[in-house]
């Protein structure tokens, strides 16, 4: 595992996350939630630092990381790619989409392209079931997807 | 105390509240059967996360079945513990657990040990219908413990007992549904860990999947090579739980028929660890009264309490967790440490063979003595002192391997010189023992007079955390024990935080200290088992002629011709040693 070293600045934020919840072992998926939104994912070394401030134990702290598919010890890319796999998304073709992209990106589901360029996510429903299948990219939704579309959507970033 | 009365297949039973459905049944002799469960009574050990299902009854008017061991009684219930509709489910539970366990009963080592096996037998299974897939995980071996997780069923007592009961932290359930393991941080190896090789999770394991590393095949070759002087040594929890294996009583005293074993297996010298413990007393009880003395005489360096230092599951603890305090524990070695350089620098030279050419092996109650052994600092050239340590568990296997009937044999005694040993020794493998036979030895020698009464009693017991104060004629000393390194490091808080009114604090890091160690025989949460072997040991050291080690003739014998005094130079160079900081995983400040 490659270790990185935490800055000083979002190290003291992380400490004070902790102290937020009185360094209490009870609240530890609270402090996990909010490390998880400072550092985008969850490295080893931010877990130390948990465990350390909430005195529980590393392996403690893993268990929880590894146990609840919101947490990820893999960065984000930079641009992270969701493909819906709700009902009306999954029966109009969502899975022949997110096919083409692991196919195109060459990474799985919650894995990441060695350039941190682009991650590759599921959920479950956006809420716009009418443009179905849907794919978002950051904070933008693109609507009736097929597979030959993905390469556009793709080089739309990539330059 | 508010009673319930409820009903369990048709018995009136009364039990207070709060009482389990398990323990309700167990009190008109109906006996629920359990898998992840565990208990050690007066201890307060108890695994009941309710997981595997196996303990599930019928309550009449309740949907679904409950799991006994998790469900407390109420008034007026009516509980079924075999009805066909519970039969059934349990049987269905055991066959899905099963469909995804290696069926390699064969060649596993628990195989005749083993839980899940017994109650596959119990249940009756006779087929598996369910084909899944299997689990696969790599093997991790450290130097003392084998995790093989695709034999684990989740009951989750190794992580109880890692965490809750010792607070090492090494184990957690990690991931999840088919794809869940317990696994340290991260799943790196548990050598990386903060793991101290206590072993209580392998004791716990009601399956194969926590095993120790088995070095008998070593030992059976170093026998049969002629160039090879082999030489055994004995722990003193060893003589009180081996019977168990020949199926003899709990607590029944195996001493001379484990030596006349050792002898029929081969072994050139059978030799005692007792007789290092009376030499570990002779150093440790000096380094207590060195640092007594001068701590009356106003000497503010001085460290105290001191710790006992004979238990290397203890050390590996407070490696990884007391950095900063490390020259608070004796610098005395543990008698297997002691035991060795004493056999390759004296006795060999004795005999006129070269310490290469004596093979030391021990057996040991513990599975932490096999890392421990392997410590560099207890090499000469390469050469450890003490080169495979075997647990109770293992030397039993050799003796069946090796077409000896236990049972059968004559009681011999120990050779001589380093198999003659005192009362004081044969106690260290009980918890407060050691402590006891340290004040046996430092009494006498602090006061200049005789011990009238030897049994410190007051120290026995096997409540967490016992203290004391022995009166050494008009010296007041208080005594701390802890075992189980949970409670260990409440002491070693204290200590931290100033707080400790000790001068001196035993640890041992199993409960019931060494007769609990994770190499003795499979006690499958039976604390009455560790009761008898406690009960033992104090027996066999109530029988001995000598019960204070500085009275041991070869002791004095050792000392008047090779070591000096103790604390001297020699003493200092073969019987010390120091300790490291182990702390691990701090990715931040390195």
């Amino acid at each position: 595992m490659a270790k990185i070293k935490l800055s000083d600045k979002k190290l003291q934020e992380l400490k004070d996350v902790c102290k937020s919840f009185n360094n209490e072992k009870g609240e530890l998926i609270n402090v996990l939630h909010k490390a998880q939104s400072i550092f985008g994912y969850l490295p080893a070394e931010v877990q130390e630092v948990i465990a350390k401030e909430l005195n529980a134990s590393v392996a403690h702290v893993y268990g929880v990381v590894t146990f609840y598919s919101f947490f990820t010890m893999i960065p984000k890319g930079q641009h992270p790619i969701s493909i819906c796999l709700g009902t009306a998304c999954y029966v109009r073709g969502a899975e022949k989409v997110l096919e083409e992209f692991r196919r195109q990106l060459k990474i799985q589901v919650g894995e990441t392209t060695a350039d941190g360029k682009f991650s590759l996510s599921c959920l479950r429903c956006v809420g716009a079931c009418g443009l179905a299948p849907v794919v978002m990219v950051g904070e933008k939704v693109y609507g009736r997807v097929s597979p030959d579309g993905v390469q556009d959507i793709l080089s739309e970033y990539n330059n | 105390m508010n009673m319930v009365k409820l009903i369990i297949d048709g018995k009136h039973v009364e039990v207070p509240e709060n009482t389990t459905l398990l323990k309700a049944a167990k009190t008109v002799g109906i006996d629920i059967p359990t898998l992840c469960y565990f208990e050690l009574k007066d201890m307060n050990i108890e695994n009941r996360p309710g997981g595997c299902r196996v303990c599930v009854v019928e309550v009449r008017g309740r949907r679904n079945l409950a799991p006994a061991c998790n469900t407390m009684v109420a008034e007026g219930m009516e509980v079924f513990t075999h009805n066909i509709r519970v039969l059934n489910a349990r049987r269905t539970v055991l066959e899905l657990i099963l469909s995804d366990h290696p069926a390699e009963c064969l060649t596993c080592s628990k195989n005749g040990n083993c839980e899940l096996q017994s109650m596959a037998q119990q249940l009756g299974v006779r087929e598996i219908p369910y084909a899944g897939e299997q689990s696969k995980y790599r093997k991790d071996t450290s130097p003392a413990i084998i995790r093989d997780v695709d034999k684990c069923i989740m009951c989750r007592r190794c992580e109880m007992m890692c965490n809750d009961v010792q607070t090492v932290g090494a184990l957690s359930a990690v991931n999840r549904g088919f794809m869940a393991v317990v696994a340290p941080a991260f799943e790196m190896n548990l050598e990386k860990s903060t793991c101290t090789y206590c072993g209580q999770c392998v004791s716990v394991c009601p399956t194969g999947a926590l095993t120790e590393v088995d070095h008998s095949r070593n030992v059976i070759n170093s026998l049969a090579d002629p160039a090879k002087t082999v030489v055994v040594q004995t722990a003193p929890a060893v003589r009180a739980a081996l019977g168990e294996e020949f199926g003899l009583e709990p607590g029944t005293l195996v001493t001379g028929k484990m030596v006349a074993a050792l002898r029929r297996l081969g072994f050139d010298y059978v030799f005692d660890t007792d007789f290092a413990a009376d030499l570990t007393i002779m150093e440790e009880g000096s380094e207590l009264l060195d640092r007594l003395t001068r701590y009356l005489k106003g000497d503010k360096e001085v460290k105290l309490p001191i710790l006992t230092s004979c238990c290397p599951g203890w050390v590996n603890f407070f490696e990884h967790n007391f950095p900063e305090m490390l020259d608070i524990p004796s610098t005395a070695k543990s008698p297997q440490q002691m035991f060795g350089p004493v056999a390759k620098e004296y006795f060999a030279k004795k005999l006129g063979i070269d310490r290469k050419n004596m093979i030391v092996v021990s057996i040991m109650p513990c599975l932490a003595k096999k890392y421990e052994c392997q410590r560099e600092e207890f090499k000469v050239n390469g050469d450890p002192d003490v080169n495979y340590s075997l647990s109770t568990r293992e030397l039993a296997h050799l003796i069946k391997q090796s077409n000896i009937d236990f049972n059968a044999l004559p009681e011999e005694d120990f050779d001589n010189p380093l198999g003659a040993s005192t009362g004081a020794a044969v106690i260290f493998g009980a918890t407060g023992g050691v402590i006891e036979a340290a004040c046996r030895t430092a009494y006498e020698l602090y006061t200049g007079k005789k011990l009238e009464k030897v049994d410190f009693t007051e120290l026995r017991g096997l409540e967490n955390i016992r203290h004391a104060t022995l009166d050494f004629d008009g010296l007041p000393i208080n005594i701390g024990i802890a075992h189980g390194l949970g409670n260990a490091r409440k002491l070693l808080e204290d200590i931290r935080a100033g707080k400790s009114q000790f001068h001196a604090i035993e640890i041992m890091a199993c409960p019931g200290g060494c007769i609990g160690g994770g190499g003795q025989p499979y006690h499958h949460g039976n604390s009455e088992i560790i009761k008898q072997r406690s009960a033992a040991i104090y027996r066999e050291d109530s029988g001995k002629p000598i019960r204070k080690s500085h009275e041991n003739p070869f002791i004095q014998e050792l000392y008047r011709e090779f070591l000096g005094k103790p604390l001297g130079e020699k003493s200092h160079h073969l019987l010390h040693t120091h300790y490291f900081d182990k702390s691990v995983g701090d990715f931040i400040e390195e």
